[in-house]
């Protein structure tokens, strides 16, 4: 049985490798399972993107682009047989859209030599990239996300956040556990209590969790959730009448799945981002003429301009331009993954290319180093208006204390190296 | 014709008594295991290792394990999973704390701690049966997943709560960490498997095996001949555990390298392993290998042909993986309720009076 089994399934492992594309991107993606609301947007923003490249330029630099996609339905086994079944096929870069992946990945992409971009997710001391160098999370990571949330309150208390209680609810996993160090140190910094509440996964259980907010009443409530874990929470807050104004999520706890469901009662939830919403840009006339209405958008094409579906965008943009400037900087448009990593490391946003690009004022402007792999670590306030239905940024990007995060870096990617036995250094 | 016992004359009890009485199945046993030892390990890539064979390999062990205490005993237990972390989180402990020491001995610890483990978990079988000592072993599973999530000791106080593997070599050869060959993970966990597989056989044909058995049976009858249950139903929680600890230590350094204690061990790994058995047979070593090969190599099949054979969208083909698997599961307990191993043994009855049924 399992011989038989086992021969079936080399013929077919044998069959199914792709042909070798000149350029090829892998989605990680899913569609699947119990965090398939979130993974669905990003995966379709994903895809078109690259369909628009394809339609309307002919590629990046000439290349035709073929984009392999994978469902991991967020399982960690399932992310590793994507993986190893996708990187033979001359996979430029991963996104692997999950922290458990990510973990896993680092280590093995590393060896093949193949960059991973994290992109507001994963390992946050992968920034350093004289550790990491196959790793990037640009443009903006957890501990940057929790140090803006707290500047953010900062800013509106006048600049003390003295004798404030600041409650954390978070996804009980590597994921929600990542700010709890920089939010700690912070508080030594500014003077607030910090209240931990965790929510295992997935999520749907919170009623202790709210009753101790309603208990202790923090002055504001952060979020890092995922998933079904957001809309419960959000609603569980409605609830207890939580003042919206006062609950931020970070930018995997504001999409439009997880304040819709709270309907008007959701008003006046604030969460971060790190590129701008909405589809009042040039671009989206471009995917509506090209991907469209040609009948080419990826899955059922009704996400567009939705919250995540703009990041899976802005995460096929930064791959674009990395290719671009891999193009540029080796001068051949057929790119291997090290040439690939070798653009994500010399990536440089600026508001002119983003305009050139249609996407004008669409996320801050970073550039990425060799010591500097995680951008420069700018994020801004999105609110949800219930009856207009759309976010809104209110604030402009404002830039992580890097003071507090930059030691904080070094200290973590120190461990991984001493662990791991890396020398620091760059690659090239 | 060539599949019987005619001509196959034994003349010793020991003869009489081997696992494999006919020469056939001797030969292909033979056969199979020079195949995995010699001939995989030269053509086995990264994807057939990290894919296929190591999950595989790995979750018959498991299954195996469980099948002890579950297929021999007749304990259920929903454990599976949070045994599998106390593997995971002890070789981790283990490997971290006394880097000198092989890591082959550190993944036979691990199984000793489980085991240990195990038996605490086991003593509520001596009072409660079936149903509600699934509850207590579900108990179990909810309070290690939390245990490893709760004190950071466990995961040396890294900032993520998730556990990594070092590097480690057995004869100068990496089998942990990301620089691994392909044909030396296999190859180490081959070596689990097989041995697992020779002491689970051999534990199930003796003495101890014959008293799981009976307590499996019928408990006072058991109790009445002479079966202490306390040492029986403890030495088969032990047994078991040992083997899912070691499955849970491979599985954390040798497969995934990196794992989180919710998401790789939780309730769903338990149900998984509890399936393999099932359909594969419970109370059968054969039973499971192939229920393993069943759920491990299954989907990876399914995908590979919707997707990658026949172009499906990748959401299509994960749903439809769901009802195929599902439907399949249902068809064989409906047609086999005893699972794969009860069907080989069927096709081996019929086998030996082929070419002449009548």
């Amino acid at each position: 049985m399992k011989m038989k089994l086992a021969t079936v399934a080399l013929g077919a492992a044998v069959a199914a490798s792709p042909a070798l594309a000149d350029l090829t991107f892998t989605a990680l993606s899913y569609r699947t399972g119990p965090y398939a609301a979130n993974g669905i947007p990003f995966a379709d923003g994903y895809a078109d993107y690259f369909t628009l490249l394809n339609e309307r330029d002919g590629g990046i630099g000439g290349e035709m682009i073929e984009l392999i996609e994978c469902e991991t339905g967020y399982n960690t086994e399932k992310g590793v047989e994507c993986y190893e079944s996708t990187k033979g096929s001359g996979a430029l870069v991963y996104q692997p859209l999950s922290t458990g992946i990510t973990y896993q990945l680092i280590p093995k992409a590393t060896a093949d030599e193949i960059p991973v971009h994290s992109m507001g997710y994963g390992r946050t001391s992968a920034k350093n990239g004289e550790v990491f160098n196959y790793i990037f999370n640009y443009p903006a990571n957890y501990w940057d996300g929790a140090s803006v949330a707290i500047k953010y309150l900062l800013n509106e208390n006048g600049g003390s956040l003295e004798g404030k209680k600041i409650a954390l609810v978070y996804h009980n996993s590597a994921y929600g556990k990542e700010p709890i160090r920089t939010l700690e140190e912070l508080s030594a910094k500014h003077g607030y209590e910090l209240i931990t509440l965790p929510v295992d996964h997935p999520g749907q259980e919170q009623k202790s969790q709210w009753l101790q907010i309603r208990r202790d009443k923090p002055d504001y409530t952060l979020m890092w959730g995922w998933g079904v874990m957001n809309q419960v929470a959000i609603q569980e807050a409605v609830n207890i009448r939580y003042p919206m104004e006062n609950f931020i999520g970070i930018w995997w706890s504001g999409s439009e799945n997880d304040v819709l469901p709270a309907g008007e009662g959701a008003n006046g939830y604030k969460a971060l981002t790190f590129h701008n919403v909405g589809s009042d840009y040039p671009v989206f006339d471009d995917i509506q003429q090209y991907v469209v209405d040609a009948g080419k958008a990826a899955g059922a094409g009704d996400q567009i301009g939705t919250a995540l579906y703009n990041r899976g965008l802005y995460a096929a943009m930064l791959a674009a331009e990395a290719a671009k400037t891999a193009q540029e900087m080796h001068g051949t448009s057929t790119l291997t993954p090290q040439q690939m990593r070798d653009g994500m490391e010399n990536l440089e946003i600026t508001e002119a290319k983003m305009t050139d690009l249609g996407l004008p004022g669409f996320g801050p402007e970073f550039s990425v180093s060799c010591q500097n792999h995680g951008g420069d670590g700018y994020a801004a306030v999105a609110q949800w208006d219930a009856a207009a239905g759309e976010w809104s940024l209110i604030t402009d990007y404002m830039q992580a204390d890097l003071d507090v995060l930059s030691p904080l870096i070094e200290e973590d990617s120190a461990a991984f190296a001493a662990e791991a036995g890396i020398e620091p250094g760059c690659a090239m | 014709m060539l599949y019987r016992e005619a001509g196959d004359f034994k003349t010793s009890y020991r003869d009489d008594s081997q696992t494999f009485p006919i020469k056939f199945d001797r030969i292909a046993y033979y056969v199979l295991i020079a195949v995995a030892l010699i001939v995989v390990p030269f053509v086995i890539n990264d994807y057939w290792a990290n894919a296929v064979l190591l999950p595989f390999l790995i979750y018959a062990i498991a299954a195996l394990g469980l099948n002890v205490l579950t297929g021999y005993a007749g304990q259920v237990s929903l454990g599976t999973g949070g045994f599998m972390a106390v593997g995971a989180y002890a070789s981790y402990k283990l490997m971290t704390s006394f880097p000198d020491v092989n890591i082959f001995f550190h993944i036979i610890l691990s199984g000793g701690i489980t085991a240990l483990v195990g038996m605490l978990f086991g003593l509520p079988s001596l009072r409660i049966k079936g149903f509600y000592l699934a509850v207590a072993t579900l108990a179990a599973q909810f309070f290690l997943v939390w245990l490893f999530n709760r004190v950071p000791w466990f995961y040396n106080y890294s900032a993520s709560g998730q556990i990594s593997v070092p590097e480690r070599a057995v004869f100068g050869i990496k089998v942990t960490g990301p620089q691994t060959e392909a044909w030396a993970t296999y190859l180490f966990c081959l070596v689990f498997v097989f041995l697992s597989a020779w002491i689970v056989r051999n534990l199930t044909r003796g003495s101890t095996g014959r008293k799981w058995m009976a307590i499996r049976d019928m408990d006072i009858a058991a109790e009445i001949i002479g079966v202490n249950p306390l040492t029986a139903k403890l030495s088969a929680f032990a047994v078991s555990s040992f083997f899912v600890g070691v499955a849970g230590a491979l599985f954390f350094s040798v497969y995934l390298g990196a794992v989180e204690v919710g998401e790789a061990f939780g309730i769903q790994k338990s149900f998984l392993v509890l399936f393999m058995i099932i359909i594969g047979g419970l109370g059968s070593i054969f039973g499971s290998f192939a229920g393993a090969a069943f759920m491990v190599l299954m989907p990876v099949l399914l995908k590979n042909t919707l997707v990658g054979g026949l172009g499906w969208a990748t959401d299509l083909a994960a749903h439809l993986e769901f009802m195929i698997v599902g439907g399949l599961i249902l068809f064989f307990l409906i047609v086999e309720p005893h699972g794969l191993a009860a069907l080989w043994k069927v096709m081996k009855e019929k086998l030996r009076l082929w070419p002449f049924p009548h």
